[in-house]
């Protein structure tokens, strides 16, 4: 049995549930998380494990004991949490706010011992927070706060540490910097984490499960492997106006629309900018001739048409009737970009492309700075 | 990699023993205040006693009041001194219960404030500015213009027990309000409705109330130290020990209850009895100031917050104490400024209380709003 597990549990603020069937399982040094949309009910879901709602039906077993029926003080040793909502402890020093984590193992005058005092030093140095110890809390930056809370929670010594958006409010350095931390400690002091994240990306490289969260029960649940396939994340979170690359962890806006005007040839990412002003200014357009393994080919899908997009099979010549086909597209152009991609024995076509543009007296931009600035106003009008 | 640490950083509580140094310097500085402020103000009045007479007075009635106490006493000596002098009786029965009266009430009452703060999770929180204190006194004007046509005597121990209904009744109204409003400049707001509901229901009662009824209730609501003596004194110094110590026994989860309810739900308090408690030391420290003193403003708010800038902690352990203490100075000077400055004339101990306290709770609004955390 799994350290933590639930087992159709129903979570929910009244009595009706929010969500229900709910069976979770994480073993000690496991990473869970939860992803979905705003709303969704993660932070519903957490807040019931950690005992703050009322289940409202089902099983939470910790340690093969149910979780409702443990004493405070026993849940508070096994149990730790960092809440995503903002503190303001006043005039309470960083080392304070860590040691409240050992009021569970504290008598009646809440004194610290040595030992105490030796666990809280222990918790700042495992995040790099020794140097905050006497520094007031209400001073830090958030990454700063968020490492101290960390400590917190890990100075109540827990077996499961629940965490709701630890991500928020933090920049990318710290964002990285605290899942690498998570990752550690569920290595070295084997802890089950349990967290919330909105960064797909980070919570597929962090987690051992991810649970995707949307609608009246749980989606999916699987590796970060199994659950992030095809189109999931744009499902999960009804993305219908622009795009999420799972491979590349990237975001693109929403395709620019109608006929293409200009045609880009481009390959070997040299493509890419290109794309992407063109989308900025609104511009559609159409784009040539990438090899299938292109490593801008995923960009260029996410933001062309398809019947605007020629693909060329990998490790080989650009076939003719690619060539054939991107050459009906760039007659019809109003404009060529030459994203000046390197031109070799494979993509020797697009060349031509470019010979032809210049036979028919279609401008053609060198890159997509040129196209801005001398272009642009012949296009958009 | 965390064991390392241990040898590098050898004391664990380098900051520890510097707030205690603070602590037990604010502490002796205050003590220093108070005696100093003990001696002035009996020194102090219409007939001025010389420190060295009032020294040596106190020193008999101690002497002999604990022989009293020894087996065997003999109570006459005491008596004969404390009637052996216009000095020695204006001392005994006047002035000396009546300071003491005050640093006691003063005291309570900064520890009901530090206590409903500590509920609010809001330094600007107080009995008065929820309409707490107008709330007792609604039910201490009922009760006195009801059972004065029945007792000739009304005791100290009615006022209690009406003062203490009217701060709970109010008390569970704002509770209620503050399940459903989460911005605390809100809840205020109501406090101060709350608070002007009770006195106009109070005004309206006194109108119709017939000159005799309402004698005690004008002189007490105008709050004042003056009907101190040593029976109410014992009495009221019984209920705030208890209410003090009470709030030291919850110093501990006070301190996980700094980081909010959520987190100190999770450390294991009991979120329901510890905040029970909270409101029910709070109301009984502050319906025992009530019941003797009157309404009494913004000491509540403005000493608490005065206790936490001296010290530069809010840890409860520290903090309780220190404001007990720091509100006792606070209240004795004030009422010392109250009975002196125009004398013969009186000023109401509020008048005076408010000329200092809100000044100190206008600064820590506006500091607090340049922070953005009211609210």
């Amino acid at each position: 049995m799994a350290y933590l597990q639930t087992q159709n549990l129903s979570v929910g603020y009244t009595e009706r549930p929010l969500i229900r069937d709910i069976c979770l399982s994480v073993e000690r040094g496991q990473i869970l998380t939860l992803i979905g949309p705003n709303g969704a009910g993660k932070s519903t879901i957490l807040k019931t494990l950690t005992r703050q709602l009322q289940k409202l039906g089902g099983v939470i077993t910790l340690d093969g004991q149910d979780l409702h029926r443990l004493p405070p003080q026993s849940l508070a040793r096994q149990l730790s949490v960092v809440l995503t909502g903002r503190i303001h402890p006043e005039l309470m020093t960083c080392q304070e706010v860590v040691a409240t984590g050992r009021y569970p193992y504290t008598g009646l005058m809440g004194r610290l011992t040595e030992s105490d005092r030796c666990i809280v030093r222990d918790a700042l140095e495992q995040v790099h927070g020794l140097e905050l110890a006497s520094r007031q809390f209400d001073t830090l930056s958030d990454g700063q706060r968020q490492r101290v809370l960390l400590a917190r929670a890990l100075c109540q010594q827990p077996q499961v540490m629940v965490l709701d958006e630890p991500t928020a409010y933090l920049d990318i350095r710290y964002k990285i910097e605290l899942l690498n931390l998570l990752r550690q400690l569920a290595r070295e002091r084997g802890i089950a984490v349990v967290m919330s994240l909105h960064e797909i990306d980070l919570a597929a490289k962090v987690s051992d499960t991810l649970v995707c969260v949307k609608g009246e029960t749980i989606e999916r649940l699987g590796t970060p492997e199994e659950i992030l396939t095809g189109d999931a994340v744009g499902a999960l979170y009804d993305i219908s106006r622009g795009s999420y690359d799972l491979l590349m962890g990237s975001v693109e806006l929403e395709k620019p629309s109608g006929e293409a005007k200009i045609f880009v040839v481009g390959g070997a990412g040299y493509g890419i900018p290109c794309y992407r002003v063109l989308q900025k200014h609104g511009v559609a357009f159409s784009a040539g001739i990438l090899m299938e393994n292109d490593l801008e080919v995923e960009v260029a899908k996410a933001l062309t048409q398809p019947q605007n997009l020629i693909l060329s099979p990998a490790f080989e010549p650009i076939s003719r009737e690619s060539y054939q086909a991107a050459a009906s597209l760039v007659s019809r152009s109003e404009g060529i970009i030459d994203a000046g991609t390197p031109v070799g024995s494979w993509n020797r076509c697009n060349q031509e492309l470019l010979a032809l543009a210049v036979a028919k007296k279609i401008p053609v931009f060198a890159g997509w700075r040129q196209w801005m600035y001398s272009g642009l106003k012949n296009i958009v009008k | 990699m965390g064991k390392k640490s241990l040898s590098t950083f050898p004391s664990a509580s380098q900051e520890m023993p510097q707030k205690l140094w603070r602590f037990w310097i604010v502490m002796a500085g205050l003590t220093l205040m108070l005696l100093w402020g003990v001696v002035l103000g009996v020194n102090m009045g219409s007939v001025s006693i010389g420190a060295g007479q009032v020294f040596s007075l106190i020193g008999q009635a101690l002497r002999l009041w604990i022989q009293n106490l020894l087996p065997g006493g003999d109570p006459q000596p005491l008596q004969q001194l404390l009637a052996s002098s216009t000095e020695s009786r204006i001392l005994f029965s006047i002035r000396l219960p009546r300071i003491l009266l005050s640093a006691v009430l003063g005291g309570a009452l900064s520890v009901s404030g530090l206590l409903l703060q500590t509920f609010f999770q809001n330094p600007i929180a107080g009995p008065f500015v929820l309409g707490i204190s107008s709330g007792a006194k609604l039910v201490v004007g009922i009760t006195l213009i009801f059972l004065s046509g029945y007792l000739p005597v009304i005791s100290s121990g009615i006022l209690m027990l009406s003062s203490f209904a009217g701060s709970l009744l109010i008390m569970a109204v704002v509770l209620l309000f503050s399940q459903r409003v989460r911005s605390m400049s809100v809840l205020l707001v109501i406090g101060i409705m709350v608070g002007y509901i009770c006195s106009a229901v109070t005004d309206f009662s006194i109108t119709f109330a017939s000159e005799h009824e309402i004698v005690n209730l004008t002189s007490w609501s105008m709050g004042s130290f003056s009907g101190a003596n040593w029976q109410n004194l014992s009495f009221s110094a019984g209920i705030c020990l208890a209410g003090f110590i009470g709030a030291l026994l919850l110093h501990k989860p006070m301190t996980a209850y700094a980081l909010g309810e959520e987190y100190a739900r999770s450390l294991g308090v009991p979120i329901k009895a510890f905040r029970a408690a909270l409101i029910l030391l709070s109301s009984l420290l502050s319906a025992c100031v009530t019941a003797f003193a009157g309404p009494i403003s913004f000491v509540g708010i403005a000493v608490p917050h005065i206790t936490r800038s001296l010290l530069k902690t809010s840890r409860p352990l520290l903090v309780i104490p220190a404001t007990f203490l720091c509100g006792a100075v606070f209240c004795l000077f004030c009422d010392l400024i109250a009975r002196t400055i125009f004398a013969p004339t009186e000023l109401a101990i509020g008048t005076v209380t408010s000329a200092f306290g809100a000044p100190v709770v206008i600064y820590m609004m506006l500091k607090r709003r340049s922070r953005q955390q009211l609210a």
